[in-house]
Formats: structure tokens, C-alpha cells, sequence
């Protein structure tokens, strides 16, 4: 073993310039499977993190018919003590969040009317650090609405101007409010701004005459991989209520993470494919280069696995190097991009795919030990065919080739 | 017949080469034994077949025809690995071009095969330095291939045959690379581990110095034996 490493690892050397272009091909493979795996990953978060801040939260919870029917008469009760002790230690917030139309004294939009509170929304949803004209909601008592800047301008009101806002009762009559514009939120994506309109909960409440009625709880839990584990707890506690994670409750958010992860597998294949190219060349002319040399160890008494062993060797030895290479040139890109990358020149084309236009690279371990283990074991599994070929010499032939 | 006393013995042995449809034939019914001890040359013009016959005695290449066997196993019947375990534990090779591995040093080049044989590393260094050593390359155990003159490569390829005591080596065209003077000190050296260790030696050449040295003397002609000699 240690002789088949000794020469295999001296092999390598003897013609450093191959070597290195080779070695220089894995490691830009590496590199580009991990950079483009945290570049998608890092987008992907971002989008489900938006996604899940959009007042969709990791668990939300309705009453039966809400979420074909987002109206007053789908709403619940506030949660009971057994739901509250599941709740317990977790970021919740209870809402009211039905169909309404705003007016000002110009124009006339159609929104969703979210009565929160305000302070189990801080750290729930993005709207607490999202104002940034005016203020924030003080209270669920709070008489002021925020409203977010893309609708103000359409509306062409203004902060401290008033609007009206109207939704229907359980009677289906229309009930409306007056509001005054305490702040203007800004959002990453346009429609968010458009679409959402806030007050005080108990506001809402009685502006909709529906008691201490809610129309749904968002709450985060710790670690998203657990959801399934807590979900089914809230599911037993209270099975009289709809209970969903974020890919249910946003299918596009959970369809676009398995378009980018599909995106990934391709991406990985496309550039193992260019690896294996340069490695088995490189290998095949390694044998080629040194038939008469392969055929001196046969003469010699080496046996064909031992033969077999030499060129893996040597090709365990070029892709462990380049993937260090690889590993630690993604590390360095990771540290130079910590700050994001910074896509707003085509913001817009971003936003039509809900996402935002600065990305974050975040890379999972799960994702360097993949490519890593990929690019080894099928680089391996690619240098079968020269190692083979090496061993198909005839000792004779071989060795009185010039 | 005591197959001991007769490391090698050839029975009608053939080999024939295909080139196109034509069948070109190297060597013709080969009947042979060779004495332990012995140091027979095979000598003979260019294409007489006695560098086929030796490949065929050293396991590197198979009969058409024939049988041919080595300490009573036959070669004939064995296959690539089988084969590749013969050479490894019974025969050393002494090539025309030195063919040593050119990224290992001359020791290293000399412990190779015993490595390939499982000799545990202690071992394999006092074997490897005490033959380059008797082969005149003492101090030079360190040296790459290419750093040696070609008298110097071709004895570190001698001292890696001998090493480890096979029954048979075999030599082909040992002097074809070597000055007079060199090629004189080499034969020297094979005719005293010949003496002294009991090694049969089989060598194919044009030489006349290695023809001289040699004890027994087999002229090949367009494939088959002409003259058997005993010197």
C-alpha cells in the first residue's frame, strides 16, 4: 500500500504543468458547485425567510373554510389554554386579516386588512422595522393605520392624512372606519406594499363587530426542521382547526425551492462531467505516457489490482488536492461576499420573482459534503476505465514500447 | 528426471506472431533444459527469436505452441496473475534499456520487488544497501535514475534482479547501452553471483564478451536452435 502511494503521489509530480492545469479544473469545479450551491441556497433562504415574515410565519393556524375563503365568517376564537401551553416559549401572533377596500378622498384600492398586535408582531413579521415614515402601531388599541408607500402614492394620500377603510360584517354589510395615516412602510417587493394594510387588533375587531375573534395565528418555531414534529402536536391539541406549515400555506415559496435545488442537481452534473473529462484524459495519458513503465511493474511481479490501486491513487491524490483548493477558494469567496451581492441593477426582474435584489451566500454543510463526496466518488468511479486499461498490457508488448 | 536440476525445460515450444493475414513464426519447435547454475547466452542474428524465447522462459509473453515450465509449474497454463506471482518470487530481470522506475531512487529501485514481495521495510533497507553495495554503488543509494550513468543504472537493475535471490534471472542484451569497459565490469559481476550465489542466468545478446563469459552457448537461427554448446 505504502509502495502504490509512494509512487503514485511522486507520478503526480513528474509532469507538474499537466498536473496543475488538471488540479486548477477541479478546484474551479469545486469551487463553482459550492459558490453557485451557496449563491441558490442563500436565495432560497432569503426567499423563504421573506416568505414566512410576509405574515405567513413557520405555522399558521385557521378555521375551517379560511383559506379558500378569507372572509369574517371563517375567523376562530382566541386560542384556548391547551393551544396556549404548545404556544408557550414560541414567537406567535393571533390577527385579524380579512378583504377590504381603502379610500382616499382621490382613490379607491382593494387590500388586505391586518389587525395586528403590534408587539407579537415585532418579532414575527417584517413590518415592525418596515416603517420608515411615521411610526409603528403603539398598541392593539391603536386608532392609526400604516400603509405602505407604493399605496400611498396610488391612493395619492399622505402620512397624518385620513382614509377609509371598509370590509363586510357577518351580516355581510359593510362596515367602514376612519383612519389617519400614522406611517408609511417599505417593502422589498412592490406588491407587499400594495397589498397589506395595518391597524390596532381591537380596532379591527370592532370596526368588523367580531368580538375577540381572530382569523388566524402565525407562530416561528425555533428550527424549521422540527415543524413536522410540532405541527402534529398542534394538529392533536386542536383538531377542529386548520393547521398548515409555510409550504402549504405559500406553495409557490415551496415550488421555487424545488426549482432551485432541481437547478442545483443539474448544475452539479454539467460541471462533475467537465471534471471527469479532464480526469480521465489526464489519467488515460498518464498510462499512455508510461506504458513501459506499467509494463516493467508487470515484468516486475505487480499484480493487476496493484496496477489498479497505483491510478486511483493518483487520482484520489489530484481530486482530494483540488477539492481543498476548491474548498478553500469558496471559503475566501464566502468571506468576501459576507456583506451580500448586490443584484439591484435588475431589481426589478427580482421582484417579479419575489425575491430580493441583495443575496446572501449561505452554505450548508450538507451541501459542501455532497459536492465533495460527488466529485470524489465519481471521480474515482471515472478513473476505473484508465486504471483498466493499464492493467489490459501485455508485459512484452508494453515494455519494449518506445 | 529430476525437475529441480532443470529449472527450465521447453517441449516443442512455439510462438508465431499475425501480422495481416500472414502468420509470421518467431520460434519453432524449441526442445530445452537448463541446469541449475547454468549461464547459457542465446545468441543468433536479429530476428532469430532468442529475445522471444526468453520472454516466453520469463512469463512475459504465451506459447502458440508447446509447453514451458519453471521449477516444475507450467508457464503455458497460468494465468496473468498467476503468472505475475512466478515472476515476482522466481525471476529477475535484467532489461537492455535499464528500465528502472524513474521516480524512485536506486535503493528504493532495488527494494521494489522485495516490497512487492511483503519484506517488512528494516529488512528491505539492509538487503537493498548490502547488494548496491556489492554491485559497486555504495553512496549512491539516493539517487534518482536519471542522476546515475548508464553503467551505474544497469547495475542498480542487476542488484534489483539478484535481491531477492530468485531461481532464474534473465538478461536481455545486457551490454546493448555499455561501453566495453563497463559491459566488461558488469559480465564480471553476473559471472561472481553466478559463482558464488548459485543464480542461474539466461542471457539473449549480440555480444561477444557476454557469448565469452557464458558457460553454455545456444545459437538460434530464423526460430529455431542451431547449436547447443556447452563452453
Amino acid at each position: 500500500m505504502k509502495l502504490l502511494i509512494i509512487l503514485a503521489w511522486r507520478n503526480l509530480w513528474r509532469y507538474p504543468r499537466r498536473t496543475s492545469i488538471i488540479l486548477i479544473a477541479i478546484a474551479i469545479g469545486i469551487w463553482s458547485m459550492l459558490s453557485m450551491s451557496a449563491f441558490i441556497r442563500g436565495m432560497m433562504e432569503q426567499h423563504v425567510n421573506d416568505t414566512i415574515s410576509n405574515f405567513v410565519g413557520h405555522i399558521s393556524i385557521h378555521a375551517p373554510g379560511y383559506r379558500d375563503d378569507p372572509v369574517i365568517d371563517h375567523s376562530m376564537p382566541q386560542p384556548n389554554e391547551h393551544l396556549l401551553h404548545l404556544l408557550n416559549e414560541k414567537v406567535w401572533a393571533a390577527r385579524v386579516r380579512v378583504p377590504a377596500v381603502v379610500s382616499s378622498e382621490r382613490e379607491t384600492m382593494g387590500v388586505t386588512l391586518l389587525g395586528i398586535a403590534p408587539a407579537q408582531e415585532q418579532a414575527l413579521s417584517f413590518i415592525a422595522d418596515a416603517v420608515t415614515d411615521g411610526r409603528y402601531l403603539n398598541n392593539v388599541e391603536d386608532k392609526g393605520i400604516i400603509l405602505g408607500r407604493k399605496l400611498v402614492e396610488r391612493l395619492e394620500t399622505g402620512l397624518g392624512k385620513r382614509v377609509v377603510l371598509g370590509s363586510q360584517n357577518h351580516s355581510n354589510e359593510i362596515v367602514e372606519r376612519g383612519f389617519r395615516v400614522v406611517g408609511i412602510f417599505d417593502s422589498k417587493t412592490e406588491n407587499i406594499e400594495t397589498q397589506f394594510v395595518f391597524v390596532g387588533r381591537h380596532i379591527a375587531q370592532k370596526m368588523l363587530q367580531m368580538q375577540d375573534n381572530i382569523s388566524e395565528l402565525a407562530l416561528l418555531s425555533k428550527d424549521r426542521n422540527e415543524l413536522e414534529n410540532l405541527l402534529q402536536k398542534l394538529r392533536a391539541t386542536s383538531p377542529d382547526l386548520d393547521i398548515q406549515t409555510w409550504q402549504t400555506i405559500a406553495p409557490l415559496a415551496r415550488v421555487i425551492v424545488n426549482v432551485f435545488e432541481g437547478f442545483l442537481f443539474i448544475w452539479y452534473f454539467v460541471v462533475f462531467i467537465a471534471i471527469a473529462f479532464g480526469l480521465v484524459n489526464t489519467l488515460l495519458m498518464a498510462v499512455f505516457e508510461r506504458t513501459r513503465e506499467i509494463g516493467l511493474f508487470q515484468a516486475l511481479g505487480m499484480k493487476p489490482h496493484w496496477i489498479v490501486g497505483q491510478v486511483l491513487f493518483e487520482s484520489l491524490f489530484l481530486l482530494a488536492i483540488g477539492l481543498v483548493v476548491g474548498n478553500l477558494m469558496t471559503w475566501v469567496t464566502l468571506i468576501l461576499t459576507a456583506e451580500g451581492l448586490d443584484f439591484s441593477r435588475y431589481a426589478a426582474g427580482y421582484e417579479m420573482a419575489g425575491l430580493s435584489s441583495l443575496i446572501y451566500m449561505v452554505l450548508n454543510m450538507s451541501d459542501i459534503l455532497t459536492a465533495n463526496m460527488l466529485i470524489i466518488g465519481l471521480g474515482l468511479l471515472a478513473s476505473l476505465y484508465p486504471a483498466w486499461r493499464a492493467t489490459r498490457y501485455v508485459p512484452v508488448e508494453a515494455i519494449t514500447r518506445t | 528426471m529430476n525437475m529441480k536440476q532443470f529449472p527450465v525445460i521447453c517441449r516443442h515450444l512455439g510462438k508465431s506472431y499475425q501480422q495481416g493475414k500472414i502468420t509470421i513464426p518467431a520460434l519453432v519447435d524449441i526442445n530445452l533444459e537448463i541446469h541449475k547454475g547454468d549461464f547459457v547466452c542465446f545468441s543468433g542474428p536479429s530476428g532469430s527469436g532468442k529475445t522471444t524465447l526468453l520472454n516466453l522462459i520469463g512469463g512475459l509473453d504465451t506459447p502458440s505452441s508447446g509447453e514451458i515450465s519453471l521449477d516444475a509449474q507450467r508457464l503455458d497454463k497460468m494465468n496473468k496473475s498467476a503468472l505475475a506471482n512466478l515472476r515476482l518470487h522466481k525471476i529477475g530481470f535484467v532489461f537492455q534499456a535499464y528500465n528502472l522506475i524513474p521516480v524512485l531512487s536506486a535503493q528504493e529501485n532495488v527494494e521494489f520487488v522485495m516490497q512487492l514481495q511483503g519484506l517488512n521495510s528494516a529488512r528491505r533497507a539492509i538487503k537493498a544497501r548490502a547488494i548496491l553495495k556489492e554491485v559497486g554503488l555504495e553512496g549512491l543509494e539516493k539517487r534518482r535514475p536519471g542522476d546515475l550513468s548508464g553503467g551505474q543504472q544497469q547495475r542498480v537493475a542487476v542488484a534489483r534482479a539478484i535481491v531477492s535471490a530468485p531461481s532464474l534471472i534473465l538478461a536481455d542484451e545486457p551490454t546493448a547501452n555499455l561501453d566495453s569497459h563497463t559491459a566488461e565490469t558488469l559480465m564480471q559481476l553476473l559471472h561472481t553471483m553466478n559463482e558464488e550465489h548459485g543464480i542461474t542466468f539466461l542471457f539473449s545478446t549480440h555480444d561477444k564478451l557476454v557469448m565469452d563469459y557464458s558457460k553454455r552457448l545456444i545459437k538460434l537461427r530464423d526460430g529455431r536452435i542451431q547449436s547447443d554448446e556447452t563452453q
